[in-house]
């Protein structure tokens, strides 16, 4: 097993500066507005009767 | 030294047909598969049956108590100049790629795949009454119980033994899911509720419930023991894998075919882990697929308990030192070995330290955090139809709806290797000739399939071109030879068939 390998890999991530946390925040508002137009773009798009689409999507098992 | 792994995916979609009543699944793949050759192909080429024996079992014995599958000959079956191969299986398109070199390569088949389907639904909707839909999902399940598979096909060593394969590449299987899950809402085991597993990281793994076997229909088994090389049957086999997801991802396609390619090359080459082998396979299987955080721990036959992350680091690390002593040729090169080597660790680092860093590349990563946002906005639960529809909707190929294109996943290949590739057979196998013999010679061949093509040159009976070799007819080998043959008769006569 590499374990060795990960604990390493854990380490050198725990030296978190200010600046990084600060870049983080930006970074997540950042995120979240893509979510949200993602999402808008999405409530365009979903089907509208969802219910009957899901109630109609039967498949015969395959393979 | 490893046999070069040759590889290939198939994949079933899902398919339904809006507004028609009682609509036939059958009935509507094969409008999928015929609009696309009546409106793309210049003719119909049909796929050739003799060869095939997916009843023989690859630990020695033929259809033992099993249901061996059954060949459908009379439904729709055409083969493509790309060297592909477009069916009805059951009661769906399915799609297999050509034989690839490469994990790239055949992720960029894959897409191309996928962009075949899109034109057939397009073609084919065009040709229906007023109101009425054909919709093509790459899916695995409609999340009633039902599912339809993605294999991958990999060429193997004949001379190595097949239980040793199985014990070496299973727990690869069980904790490769981490990267290769598809995602899902709920749970398809009986007796789950969502309220028990609201969403996991693939859409099969409810599915398995034996470690090995030959069905694919019924009793799933992790490891699948079709014996069916397509191919010289004394020096190869073709390892039948039928535990992983289809993916919208490419990075996720690239990514399952380049690392167990590399694996399997270990395995032939004697110097995967052997340490590593679950104590109940099937039940961790489903455990590493209900475990979103990745933190839970598995019990080893040997006593060990485990992460599925702690399993894929030991096969990454037993990798490295393999590449070290063989290189990469078998699986297509230095330059793409490294680059799966690179993913492949870049990944498992994410998944253990950042998995939100993944949302734009792992499906099962991209999915959960879109219908986390979608709950939390319409305060719905996790079994409310409008989540399943979503769920649905991800794998929806038309591109008007399809959400999976829309979140912008990484791509692995470009707009105009995939349009290349729609046409076009891989240069470096057999997929070569068979795919160019199909655009040049289309009226004078009867049939074609993985290992043979059968040409009717008027007078004389039927012949009989074999392929046994998947690494000859090659563009380096035949180009020149089809360039200068006027017909289909001069070939063979040059052939010496």
């Amino acid at each position: 097993m590499a374990e060795r390998e990960q604990k390493q890999r854990r380490t050198s991530r725990s030296d978190d500066s200010e600046v990084e946390e600060i870049e983080a925040a930006a970074t997540g508002e950042e995120l979240k507005a893509e979510l949200d137009d993602l999402l808008d773009e999405i409530d365009g798009v979903l089907e509208t009767n969802a219910e009957e689409f899901v109630k109609n999507y039967v498949q015969k098992g395959g393979e | 030294m490893a046999v070069h792994k040759v590889l290939g995916i198939e994949t079933e979609f899902g398919i339904l047909h809006r507004n028609e009543g009682d609509s036939n699944p059958v009935a509507a793949s094969s409008m999928i598969i015929n609009a696309y050759v009546n409106g793309f192909l210049e003719r119909r080429i049909s796929w050739d049956f003799e060869d095939e024996h997916p009843g023989v079992d690859a630990r020695g014995f033929n259809e033992f108590d099993a249901l061996a599958p059954e060949i459908e000959t009379h439904l729709v079956n055409a083969v493509l100049t790309n060297g592909a191969r477009y069916y009805v299986d059951h009661a769906h398109p399915e799609l297999s790629t050509p034989e690839c070199t490469d994990a790239l390569q055949c992720a960029t088949y894959d897409r191309a795949a996928e962009e075949i389907l899109i034109r057939s639904m397009e073609k084919a909707n065009e040709l229906l009454p007023e109101g009425e839909e054909l919709v093509i999902h790459k899916n695995n399940s409609d999340g009633k119980g039902n599912s339809y598979g993605c294999h991958e096909n990999y060429l193997v060593d004949r001379s190595v033994p097949f239980g040793r394969i199985v014990q070496e590449i299973m727990p690869f299987f069980i904790s490769r899911q981490i990267f290769c899950g598809a995602g899902k809402i709920g749970s398809e085991a009986p007796g789950l509720t969502h309220a028990e597993v609201p969403f996991q990281i693939t859409q099969r793994a409810d599915f398995f419930e034996e470690e090995v076997g030959l069905e694919t229909t019924l009793k799933r088994p992790i490891v699948n023991t079709r014996d069916e090389p397509h191919a010289d049957s004394k020096k190869y086999r073709r390892l039948h894998v039928i535990v992983g997801d289809a993916n919208m991802s490419e990075l996720q396609t690239y990514l399952k075919l380049g690392t167990t390619a590399i694996v399997l090359a270990m395995i032939d080459d004697d110097m995967a882990p052997t340490d590593c082998a679950f104590e109940t396979p099937v039940k961790s299987l489903r455990e590493v697929s209900y475990d979103l955080e990745l933190g839970m721990s598995h019990r080893l036959l040997n006593g060990q308990r485990v992460s599925a992350l702690d399993v894929q680091w030991a096969y990454f690390s037993a990798a490295k030192l393999w590449s070290e002593r063989f290189g990469f040729e078998v699986v297509g090169g230095d330059q793409i070995g490294q680059d799966i080597m690179g993913r492949w660790q870049q990944v498992l680092t994410a998944l253990e330290n950042d998995i939100e860093s993944l949302t734009d590349s792992i499906d099962w990563i991209a999915k959960r955090r879109l219908y986390e946002g979608f709950r939390e906005r319409h305060a719905l639960e996790w079994s409310d139809p409008r989540m399943a529809a979503l769920d649905l909707q991800y794998h929806d190929l038309r591109p008007e709806k399809g959400l999976a294109r829309r979140i912008g996943l990484e791509r692995v290949s470009t707009d105009e290797q995939v349009e290349e590739a729609i046409d076009n057979p891989p240069p470096t196998t057999r997929a070569y000739f068979r795919g160019r013999c199909l655009e040049r010679y289309p009226d004078a061949i009867v049939a074609a399939n993985w290992d043979s093509m059968v040409f009717d040159v008027g007078s004389d009976p039927l012949r009989r071109v074999p392929m046994l070799e998947p690494l000859r007819g090659t563009e380096s080998h035949v180009a020149n030879l089809l360039d200068e043959c006027e017909s289909a008769a001069e070939l063979l006569r040059r052939l010496g068939t």
